[in-house]
């Protein structure tokens, strides 16, 4: 198959970006995207030029490193798939594939379609655990859990920390991530105990990172590869007002 | 140099308890003037400077990836082994202790494995604590299932990304943390070498894979958690960035490698189809526990197969060649990985192999959907169905799978005793990174418990041991002539590479050496084949000096820099992998030496004279490494050629 990459090339944090066509020729069907603009690479080393930068790793759509946003979408199309799980087979012979970074406020652009995710360590580093220590922890079947429970706290848990959902909000909101790991701990006794605190530290620290609002379009769950339901930012706001009321966050938490 | 694996004294079951119990330990006032490096922030890593950091020491971690949410931990499928004996199906410590050793060949140290199978429990009830949400029954207890090796059901999950929750609830302990203070962390940082003050390990230097800048940090201890070398043979199931780089630094600068020939290569993994192809994907070892493996009994089939004028579900049931099922009638599909790798490399070899290739085999769950409905089949292996016909285009609902062995872990490492203390003093290696526990072939569910293990449990205990000896040394200063050294020589190795500007790129290289590895160095190895290995990836090396082009510059993001060191690196460990599976006249688990096999084809060990961990110093980049033996010793279980029939 044969196609025409328009992709964006930006050098460093500051320099301007702008889009730079490529063509790139007899790409298998079978191969992935990621292979397809391996294959790019190859070429442009060869040819001395600066290869493209994008971030990828495990290449099995478990890791979350892979975040281009294709044809206007993040992870491209189809349902459900990362990008590094995108076969250049769903994509017509000839087309024209438009090629960015995930564009949000909180994730500048390091260079070229590499972008600075670490606000999510930080929301997480505000509160997305269990405060248990290693060690003097209870029998795994001490206390018994719905499986219903934990299996909706399974479907929350499942999320990859992409930022799909970011890059796809007109917003740049990260509700859908944060209301995924309030969701899961929420559901369970072990992490229901810090539920509030939970909530309304993460809340704060992503309004602090310049994520915005949820509006409510549903955008996120389109594009999750995860297929993490928006349900889930009922619960967070649930938990975050019912703990903004009964136990709001103190100066020392 | 004496290879002293420090085993406590005392009956097997009482060992840990012992050592515990004499260790010595750091109070609260001085912990917090002891520092301590961990590189990686998978399972081991991340686990072990969560706990360290709780216990009021000063951490900094560093991760390759732009979060440590991302090491490859992250894409463990299947789950996590642990004693408990919930199901009443007869587990014990003892047996997940026994299961592992036979597992391993009778090529593990017992001490170690038997602490293995100790804090597995623990694991289990810590991660439940932090919020994992493993499968459970109706009733809220947690679920189990089976996996190759074992006869109980002793393997916990979450769905099939165990891996990713086990992973994430390490993760969160970092966090935590990281918002306490007591762990610094530092993304997009690789390490490039370690230094050495005084014969002790007291700080490393990475680069910043953003900047370019190169950094020196110290501590009064290091941790090596930096995963396995499968990425020498260019096509596995590791991430891309996974590489041995970090551990081959340390073995150049004075820590054994052990055992670097046992790589296990995984059974269930979806077939190479094409050169342009950059990883395998793995399908999760659990689908063996409903799914069947079969290739046709007639050739003509197989050849009509291959043609497209065949489809697998046409065959009937009595021309179907269940080749696991009849040769290993007690085990059957759940056999061990390198047991169930050779039998499919053998019936594929004998012309049996179902794709266009010849390389492959069938998964068939239509046995299974029978028994059990589509839903309930769905509801264990979902996603990886899902994952399966993303790749291949098949819908594994109504076609069997097709799948072939890869490259998946590696066993060897650097050694360690004990206390997971390498022969560097104050280096301290855990996970895959040092070869422990595993022996000769790792059980599936036991790597995730070998990190946990390691980083939540017995890390902890070791390097406080270490540390409390280090109380009077001050902070490490990062001015030293050591450390300049270490950093020049990062400097040149990088100016050198980026001097050669030849014609050919990194990936390449890469490819052309993962060739070699996977024809000569693979599931079947042997002397003229390993000799010529030997040859050829020297040979590979000397062209990859003259010939090598490596885009860009040192300064800021060099993606092609970042591959070039560690394809050096890889270049050199191919050698040394060549060289032990050459030294090593046996064959046990994940080593299969062709000379060395029983009449019916199993892996034949030579208990006599290779009942050994070979450890490999470095002599320079001109000798031969010079091999150390650490004998095993088996007081406890009986040593017995493995046998799953």
């Amino acid at each position: 198959m044969n196609f025409t990459l328009k992709i964006w090339r930006q050098a460093n944090r500051t320099a301007k970006g702008h889009f730079v066509d490529y063509k790139i020729s007899d790409i298998s069907p079978d191969a992935s995207f990621l292979e397809m603009l391996d294959i790019l690479n190859e070429q442009l080393v060869l040819k001395g030029e600066d290869p493209v930068y994008f971030d990828h790793d495990c290449r099995e759509g478990i890791c979350g490193a892979c975040s281009l946003f294709i044809n206007g979408r993040p992870h491209g199309k189809g349902e459900g798939t990362t990008t590094c799980q995108l076969y250049m087979r769903k994509f017509k012979d000839g087309e024209t594939i438009t090629v960015e970074p995930f564009r949000s406020r909180a994730f500048p652009v390091i260079k070229d379609l590499t972008v600075d995710r670490s606000a999510f360590d930080k929301i997480i580093q505000a509160g997305g655990y269990v405060s248990c220590h290693t060690g003097g922890v209870p029998d795994g079947n001490a206390i018994p859990v719905p499986k219903a429970d934990a299996d909706r706290a399974m479907d929350a848990a499942a999320c990859i920390g992409c930022g799909a959902c970011v890059a796809a909000c007109k917003n740049s909101s990260a509700m859908l991530f944060v209301a995924a790991k309030v969701s899961q701990f929420a559901l369970l006794p072990q992490g229901k105990v810090e539920t509030a605190r939970r909530a309304q530290a993460m809340v704060a620290k992503m309004d602090e990172l310049g994520f915005g609002n949820c509006s409510n379009t549903y955008a996120c769950q389109a594009v999750c590869p995860k297929h993490i339901s928006v349900s889930n930012i009922a619960r967070l706001n649930r938990e975050f007002l019912s703990g903004k009321i009964v136990s709001p966050l103190r100066k020392e938490d | 140099m004496n290879l002293d694996p420090k085993i406590p004294n005392g009956p097997l079951a009482e060992k840990w308890t012992n050592y515990k119990a004499s260790q010595k330990l750091v109070n609260p006032a001085n912990k917090r003037k002891l520092d301590i490096i961990v590189v990686g922030t998978g399972l081991a890593g991340a686990s072990a400077a969560a706990s360290l950091g709780e216990l009021g020491f000063n951490v900094k971690i560093f991760c390759i990836q732009d979060s440590p949410r991302r090491a490859h931990s992250i894409a463990a499928q299947g789950g996590i082994n642990a004693a408990k004996n919930y199901p009443n199906d007869g587990d014990s410590i003892q047996r997940l202790f026994v299961d592992t050793i036979k597992g391993g060949d009778y090529r593990a140290r017992e001490a170690n494995v038997y602490r293995l199978a100790e804090v597995s429990n623990n694991i289990i009830d810590q991660c439940v604590a932090q919020g994992v949400p493993f499968a459970r029954d109706y009733a809220g207890m947690l679920a189990n299932r089976s996996f190759g090796g074992a006869q109980v059901s002793r393997t916990f999950y979450a769905k099939g990304q165990t891996g990713q929750q086990l992973l994430l609830g390490a993760y969160g302990a970092l966090s935590k943390e990281v918002n306490k203070g007591t762990v610094k962390l530092y993304t997009r940082r690789e390490m490039l070498d370690l230094v050495i003050v005084d014969d002790r390990a007291r700080g490393v230097i990475v680069r910043n894979l953003e900047t370019g800048d190169i950094e020196r940090y110290s501590a009064h201890a290091v941790v090596l958690a930096t995963g396995g070398y499968g990425n020498v043979f260019f096509l596995s199931t590791n991430a891309m960035a996974s590489n041995g780089s970090a551990a081959w630094r340390c073995y150049k600068r004075g820590a054994y490698f052990a055992n670097p020939c046992y790589t296990q290569i995984h059974p269930t993994c979806i077939p190479v189809h094409g050169d342009y192809q950059s990883k395998l994907t793995l399908m999760s070892e659990s689908l063996r526990n409903d799914g069947r493996i079969w290739v046709p009994k007639k050739k003509e089939d197989v050849e009509k197969i291959r043609k497209g004028e065949l489809r697998p579900i046409d065959i009937p049931e009595e021309d179907r060649d269940y080749y696991l099922e009849r040769r290993y009638p007690s085990f059957g599909n759940l056999v061990p990985r390198d047991v169930a790798s050779r039998a499919a490399k053998e019936r594929c070899d004998a012309g049996f192999g179902v794709n266009k290739t010849g390389l492959a085999v069938y998964l068939d769950f239509s046995e299974a959907i029978n028994r059990l409905g589509k839903n309930v089949v769905k509801a264990r292996y979902g996603n990886l169905f899902d994952m399966y016909e993303e790749i291949v285009n098949e819908n594994p609902y109504e076609t069997p799978m097709m799948i072939f062995p890869a490259v998946h872990y590696t066993m060897g490492g650097l050694w360690v005793d004990y206390e997971l203390q390498s022969t560097v003093k104050g280096l301290f290696v855990a996970g895959e990174a040092n070869f422990s526990d595993h022996g000769a072939n790792r059980l599936g569910a036991s790597a995730l418990m070998q990190g946990l293990s390691d980083g939540y449990f017995v890390l902890p205990y070791t390097l406080q041991n270490y540390l409390a000896d280090q109380i009077q040394t001050p902070r490490i200063s990062i001015e030293s002539a050591e450390f300049e050294q270490a950093e020049q020589n990062v400097r040149a190795q990088i100016e050198k590479l980026l001097n050669v500007k030849g014609t050919e790129t990194v990936d390449s290289f890469h490819r052309r050496l993962g060739k070699i590895m996977w024809e000569y160095v693979g599931m079947a190895r042997e002397k003229a084949g390993l000799e010529k290995a030997i040859k050829l990836i020297s040979d590979l090396r000397k062209e990859f000096w003259k010939n090598v082009k490596v885009s860009g510059g040192a300064i800021g993001m060099n993606s092609e820099l970042e591959k070039a060191l560690r394809v050096a690196d890889f270049l050199e460990m191919g050698e040394l992998i060549a060289h032990d599976a050459l030294q090593r006249e046996e064959s046990c688990g994940g080593h299969f030496r062709v000379e060395h096999q029983t009449t019916e084809g199993e892996a034949q060990r030579d208990d006599q004279n290779f009942k050994f961990v070979a450890a490999y110093e470095y002599k320079g980049s001109e000798s031969i490494p010079e091999l150390h033996k650490e004998q095993l010793e088996f007081e406890f279980v009986e040593v017995k050629q493995r046998n799953y029939k």
